[in-house]
This record gives structure tokens, sequence and C-alpha cells, in this order.
């Protein structure tokens, strides 16, 4: 057990992957000479060389393609993204081949996109996004987020161990600045269990990755006024512990859903009506979501802070809930 | 005097159920001068206390009405006129008796809603002033709780808690946003004891909403679907199914305490209600089967067109067979009753009447060729009643139809019966008569088309004819039945015909064919 950021965390899992396992490479711009945008694969074309460890041209197209055809001939593709926001350069190969394959022709792809998203360092527009909702809405992708470092090394075990495309977001802000245990040893995370980041019971606070941290401030804040907020960690959206997150709401009955995407169409709409649908006789108030607005994410810090959730939004939302 | 150019001054509506507000204080006298949207006077309604802003620029010219009085949305309370008209000082002002809408009952702070915002400091009313914050999503939600009505609106799982322990939400002390329930106020108020003893004095609040019978939703009148609950039928059915003359009753068979509906039985709704009790009286939770019965046979009254035929049955045949056949039977452990021959003689009859035992279901009759026979059993003390259901009646010979009745008694008054057994009846025999009442108007059990009532067994002076034609008085047992039907679908000629058919059977029994 050794303490590990966020990041180190996931480069050690992809390591013990790369190494337990020979069908597992590595493919994405600079990953090779350079380690990475993130460092995330630094040292590995020593250790693996450089038919395991690739470096490609600037094309995303081509990383997925790529990635899709190495699966579909029986290898383990880890694709990694520079940053989230140019998954949409490779959305024709992820949606409309490696989310369907299966279903078209009984091939699997175990294909993962690793994809360094969020915001909270002036990343602007481009390289700040959380696209995790678009492609939650498309059947045959699963969709990860962790918000731990020892969520992060499970899980990405897991999703290069899933016999599906699998994206992982890796949420840059909590990169270096989070950190936790870590397992020396590989073990794998499953999907679709939620994990309780703070127990509670006065009102359950629904969110994943950097947001995890967030509401977590923002309930000890509450604490302090005697209302005590759960936050559950989703961990992953495709699949999502809905039965978790129902059980929250039957027994505290107040809702906040808390995401850092923006807010039209987002996975907090998902869970809310999922909530009017199967929980409503639980409800003491209306659920309530706070998410970035429907704006691209914007440059100038002072802009970006009023973008992104902030602990200050959590805690005047939670004290609305808690006088409710 | 002249209002045109002066601006009037109304109570103004304070939210959708207000209706009338009480002025507190005046902020500006007769002849001072007021801008526009400066405070003028504060007022009082149930909901909120606020102030109402002029609505001009000028000079107070006239207060009609004054503080402490309690005035309807849209009374004038005051004119201004524009600054510099001539004003009436103070003083001359009572000389304006004024064409206004003086109709001001100085009543008290009328407040017909209960209780709850009571404690809590009443919401302030969002000054008109104020810019609506355009602040992160929840602030919305909260606003929106704030303007609402914070008294009545209940929050669904409140409404939930309080339906399973039948508790009026207004009863419980509200410490929400406006007064009102949260879920912890609920639980804390159950908890505390205070929803199992209702208040000494009782608010006087809206009638407590009963909570719903055991059996969820009540399917629709004419829903196809067999009732689940135990179907209630003729409001007098008789302790013990078995019509003999009253004097030879024997006593209803030695039984279990009252059985419940099989059914869990739901918690006791000691809900407020309405009206004050009178020193005396007793307030007491309505049992689960209580519940069923009343709204089943309400609802049955709302659905049917109810006619009640009666017909008087010479009864000595089977007087006299049942003498003969009681002590056979009695060996076989079965208790041949007046009950089990009418019922057999009432199955033939039916088979020749299809729309008695028939139903309505929409725009279509529905008619069977079988009878599932139900049995009223009333419980003791009145505890309601239970009404098993023969399956197949026509199967049945007299032993039979006699052991299936004794059986599915004793099985209702000892908590046996299994839900099929009070399920898919498709007519009723109630036996109200073993207490000597010799006739009555049962209630249809829903969605059943007819119901039979039996009655007192009783010696009566008769007119017979004797062998040689002539007429006679001789002393014949008799027992008067009646069909109640609903006119929707059995016409009065049909009953009448099956009345008499079924007449002739018990007075013709023929021992052979049955």
């Amino acid at each position: 057990m050794a303490e590990m950021t966020y990041i180190q965390a996931i480069s050690d899992a992809l390591r013990l992957e790369m190494r337990r396992d020979p069908r597992v490479f590595v493919l994405g711009e600079d990953v090779g000479v350079y380690g990475g945008a993130f460092k995330v694969s630094l040292g590995f074309q020593e250790e693996f060389g450089p038919w395991r460890v690739i470096d490609t041209p600037l094309s995303e197209t081509a990383i997925v393609g790529g990635a899709t055809g190495a699966a579909l001939m029986g290898l383990r593709p880890v694709a990694e993204m520079q940053f989230a926001d140019f998954i949409s350069c490779a959305w024709d190969h992820l949606v409309t081949v490696a989310a369907k394959q299966f279903f078209r022709a009984r091939t699997p792809v175990p294909i993962v996109v690793r994809l360094p998203s969020g915001g909270g360092f002036s990343g602007g527009p481009f390289h700040s996004q959380n696209p995790e909702t678009s492609f939650a809405h498309i059947p045959g992708l699963k969709i990860v987020c962790p918000a731990t470092p020892h969520d992060a090394k499970g899980l990405l075990a897991s999703a290069i161990e899933d016999p599906n495309p699998v994206l992982f977001f890796e949420h840059k802000h909590l990169y270096r600045r989070i950190k936790g245990e870590v397992p020396d040893d590989r073990y794998t995370v499953p999907f679709g269990h939620a994990r309780v980041h703070r127990p509670g019971d006065d009102a359950t606070i629904i969110t994943w990755g950097a947001m995890v941290h967030t509401a977590s401030e923002a309930a000890d804040e509450l604490a302090k006024e005697g209302f005590e907020a759960e936050v559950v960690d989703l961990r992953t959206l495709i699949p999502w512990d809905k039965d978790r997150v129902l059980e929250g709401v039957q027994r505290c009955s107040k809702v906040l859903v808390l995401h850092e995407d923006t807010r039209t169409a987002g996975f907090g709409a998902e869970i809310a009506a999922t909530i009017a649908e199967e929980a409503f006789e639980h409800l003491d108030a209306p659920v309530v979501r706070i998410t970035a607005p429907d704006t691209p994410v914007p440059f100038a810090p002072p802009l970006e802070k009023a973008f992104l959730p902030q602990v200050e939004d959590v805690v005047s939302a939670l004290r609305e809930l808690a006088a409710y | 005097m002249s209002t045109g150019t002066q601006t009037e001054v109304v109570m103004p509506q304070m939210g959708v159920s207000v209706s009338e507000g009480t002025i507190t204080k005046w902020l500006k006298q007769v002849g001072e001068a007021i801008g526009r949207d400066e405070p003028l006077l504060e007022i009082s309604t149930d909901k909120v206390d606020t102030e109402v802003p002029s609505p001009a620029e000028g000079v107070v010219a006239q207060i009609l009405v004054e503080e402490g009085a309690t005035v309807e949305v849209g009374t004038v309370l005051a004119l201004i006129a524009p600054a510099g008209a001539e004003v009436a000082p103070p003083v001359s002002a009572p000389e304006a008796p004024a064409p206004a809408p003086q109709e001001v009952p100085p009543a008290p702070v009328a407040v017909p809603e209960p209780v709850a915002a009571a404690s809590a400091p009443a919401p302030e009313a969002p000054a008109p002033a104020a810019p609506p914050e355009p602040a992160p999503a929840p602030a919305a939600a909260a606003t929106q709780a704030q303007a609402g009505n914070g008294k009545t609106f209940v929050s669904p799982v409140v409404a939930r808690i309080a339906a399973e322990h039948g508790i009026d939400p207004s009863a419980v002390p509200g410490t929400g946003t406006g007064g009102r329930v949260t879920k912890k106020d609920i639980l804390g108020f159950i908890e505390s004891g205070a929803a199992a003893a209702p208040p000494p004095a009782p608010e006087p609040a809206p009638a407590a909403v009963p909570p719903p019978p055991a059996p969820a939703p009540a399917p629709e009148p004419v829903a196809a679907a067999p009732e689940p609950a135990p179907a209630p039928a003729a409001p007098a059915a008789a302790p013990a199914p078995e019509p003999v003359p009253a004097a030879a009753a024997p006593p209803p068979s030695p039984v279990a305490p009252p059985a419940p509906p099989p059914q869990a039985p739901a918690p006791p709704a000691p809900a407020p209600v309405a009206g004050e009790l009178v020193p005396g009286e007793e307030l007491q939770p309505m049992t689960a089967m209580r519940r069923g019965v009343m709204e089943h046979m309400r609802r049955s009254v709302d659905t049917a067109a109810h006619v009640t035929s009666a017909i008087e049955v010479d009864m000595a045949r089977v007087v006299a067979l049942r003498s003969k056949l009681k002590p056979e039977l009695s060996n076989q452990k079965v208790n041949l009753t007046y009950l089990a021959f009418i019922a057999r003689a009432a199955v033939d009859t039916i088979l020749d009447y299809p729309w008695v035992n028939g139903e309505l279901r929409g725009q279509s009759i529905v008619t069977r060729p079988f009878v599932n026979l139900g049995i009223a059993v009333a419980l003791d003390e009145g505890k309601g009643l239970i009404v098993p259901v023969i399956r197949n009646a026509q199967d049945l010979n007299l032993t039979g139809t006699a052991r299936s009745i004794q059986d599915l008694a004793e099985r209702a008054r000892t908590k046996k019966l299994l839900p099929d057994d009070v399920q898919g009846g498709t007519f009723t025999i109630t036996n109200p008569g073993s207490f000597g009442t010799f006739h009555g108007t049962p209630i249809i059990n829903q969605p059943q088309s007819a119901i039979l009532g039996t009655y007192a067994l009783v010696k009566r002076p008769w007119v017979v004819q004797d062998e040689l034609g002539n007429d006679v008085i001789a002393i014949r047992p008799i027992m008067n039945l009646t069909l109640t039907y609903d006119h929707r679908l059995v016409d009065g000629a049909y009953a009448g015909m099956f009345l008499r058919d079924l007449r002739d059977r018990l007075e013709s029994w023929d021992e052979a064919a049955y």
C-alpha cells in the first residue's frame, strides 16, 4: 500500500495490465517517447518497447479506428486522447462501429479510450469539457468516471478487462491534487457499484468525478449546522447504480444531483427523471440539480469559476434543501 | 368629492387562495406626501404579512379602512391625490362618509386555514422591487417553495406516510419553509405518539382524508376483475346462515374473535375529524374491514339502480323434508339448514334467468353458465361482513350445498378463508332473517346484479284449498324472500318471474331431484 496521486494510480494500473497481459498495448499522440501529454505513460516505451507503446499521427479517427481493428483481431488496446474534447473527431468510429459491432456481428470490441477531461485550470472551451453524457446516450459504450486514486486504478483494470468499448474519463483537475492509499497489487473495482464517499441521512448528493470532492467539502460545511448529507460517488455512469441511488432517496428524501458537465440533457437529468419515476413517493423536496450552465467552458479564471459548480453553490443548495 | 384624478389603493391579491387581508398599520396619514412604490400601509393575510406600496405619487387623500379591519381582496383602502391637489386636512376627514365600500366588519383576523404556519414566522412576500435571483438552479426551487402555499402543500413522502398512518398532515406542526410539514416533522409526530391520541380539541381542520382501504386502489365500478377484498353484502346479514324460525333459532355457533379481512389490517386511523366531540362521545379508529364495507356499500349504491321485490313462500314442504333429512345428514356432520334449500333452489332458478347472475361491464352484458354463489356472513358484534363464495354451486346437490355453506361460514369466523374464497362471486344470498326480520332491502355486492334476501320463517294463518277445492285457513310456515336487483340490467317483470319460479321450486320441492 502506497500513497499515490490520481495520475500515478492510473499509470500504475496501466503498467500492471501491460505486464500481466501481452495483448494490452497503448496508442495515442505522444504517448511513447514523450510519455503522454500528462506523462501517464512515461517510461512505458522503455519497458514495453515501441510496438506496445505506439506514437500515432495527430488523428483521433485513426487512433480509435486502429484500436477498434486491433480489438477485433484479439488485442486489448488502450487509446489515449490528449484531451477528452478531441473525442468528437472519433465519434463515428466509437458510435457507429465500436459501440454497435457486437450487436451487428457478435464480435466484441474490448477497447479502452482514456479521456483526460474536466476544467478548473483555465483550459478554455477545447480543453476542459466533460463529454461523458454524450456517450452515455449511446447503447454499447460503458462510461467510467473515477474520483479517487484507488478507484482510478481498480476501474482502469476493470475497463481493460471488460469486453466492451469503455470510455475512461480521468479528471485532469484530480491528477496531481488528489492523493490516496492505493494497494500495490492489481485489483479491480466492479462497474455499476456506487461508493459512499461520505455518509449522511439528511440528504443524498449524487455525483461523480471531481465533483465528489466539491460535494464532500460542501457536506462537511453543512454538517457544522447539523445537516448530514451523504455523498454518493457513482464511479461509473454506464452502468449506473440505480439501486443505491434509490435507496438513498428513500432514506434521505432530499436529493441533490451534481455534475460538472453542462445542464441540459446532462446525466443528472436521467438520474432526476429516474427518481421521479421510481421514488416519487419518497421525496420530501424537489430534486435539485447543480451543473455547469449551458455554455462552452470560458477561458478567463473568474468566468470559469462562475461556470464550474463551486463548494459555495452546493452549500447554498443544501441549505435550501435543509430548510425546505 | 371628485375622485377622477385620484388613484385608488386596493387590497392586493397576495396569493391564489387569499381572499382577504387585515390592515395592520397605516404608514402614511391623510395629507402626507407619498412617492410611487413607497410603502403606504402594512397588511396581514393568512399567507403573508407585507407592505402595500403606493401605486402613484401624490398625497394621501383619504383612508377608507381603519387599522385592524379585515376586508376582501379588491376593496379600496385609500385614495392618493396628485401632488399639489387640494386635500382635506385630517380633521375634516370624518365629514366624508364617502361613497366608499365601507363594508368593513372589524372582525378578528379571520384565518380559516388550520394550524401549522402559526408557529413559523410567515414568509416574507417577495418585495415587488426585489430583482429575481438569476442564481444557480436550486434557488429557483426554493423560491417557488417560499412563494407557494406552505400550509397545504404536502410533499410526496409526507403524503404517503400520512396515508399509511391515517394522519391528517395539517394536524402536524410543520418546520419547513412556510410551515410546511417535512418528513422529519411527520415521523416525529408519529413517534411522539401524538398521532395515536387525537388532540382533545380537534382543530376545525378540513375533514381528514381517510386512508385508502388496505387493498390499494379500488377497481372501477365496472371493473371486470373480481374484488380482492372481502366483499360485503347486505347491511343486515345475520350472524348465522340459517333461516330458522326465530323462536327455534340456535345460538350462533361459538366463534373465534371477529375475523379481520384476509388482508393485513391497516393501522388504525385516528385522524382528527371535523367537528368536536360532545362530552360522552367516543372516537375510535375504523378497522380496515369497516373501511372496506364503507367503501363497497357507498360504491354499490352509487353504481346500481337498486330495486327490491318480495315474495311469500309456503315452506311446509321444505320444513317437512328438512326434519326428515336432518338426522341422517347430521351423522355426516352436515348441518342441513333452510338456507341450503333456498340456495339450491335459487341456483337452479338462476340458470333460467341468466341476467340475475350477470354483470354490466362497460357497455356490455356478461352472462355465465355457472353460479359462484356468495353467502354473506356477518362477524360477531357488528364487526363487519364477509362474503365467501361457493364456486360452481350449480354442480352441488343439497347435501353438497349445505356442506359448503357450513364450511365457508365456519372458516369466515375463524379467519381461515383464503383470498380465493372471497373472490369471483356472481350472485349473493344474505340472510338477515334469523332475528325475526321479515323484510329488507340489501345492497348489491358489486359488480353483481342481484342479491337474494331470506327472512324469518314464521307460522302464519294461510288460505289454502282443501281436497274438495274449498278455501280454508291453515297454519303454514311462511318465509319472505326478496330479490334486490340492479334495474339497469334486470327488469321488474324479469325479477318477478325469477321470484315466482323460486317460490314454486321451494313449495313443490321434489326430493328425488335434489
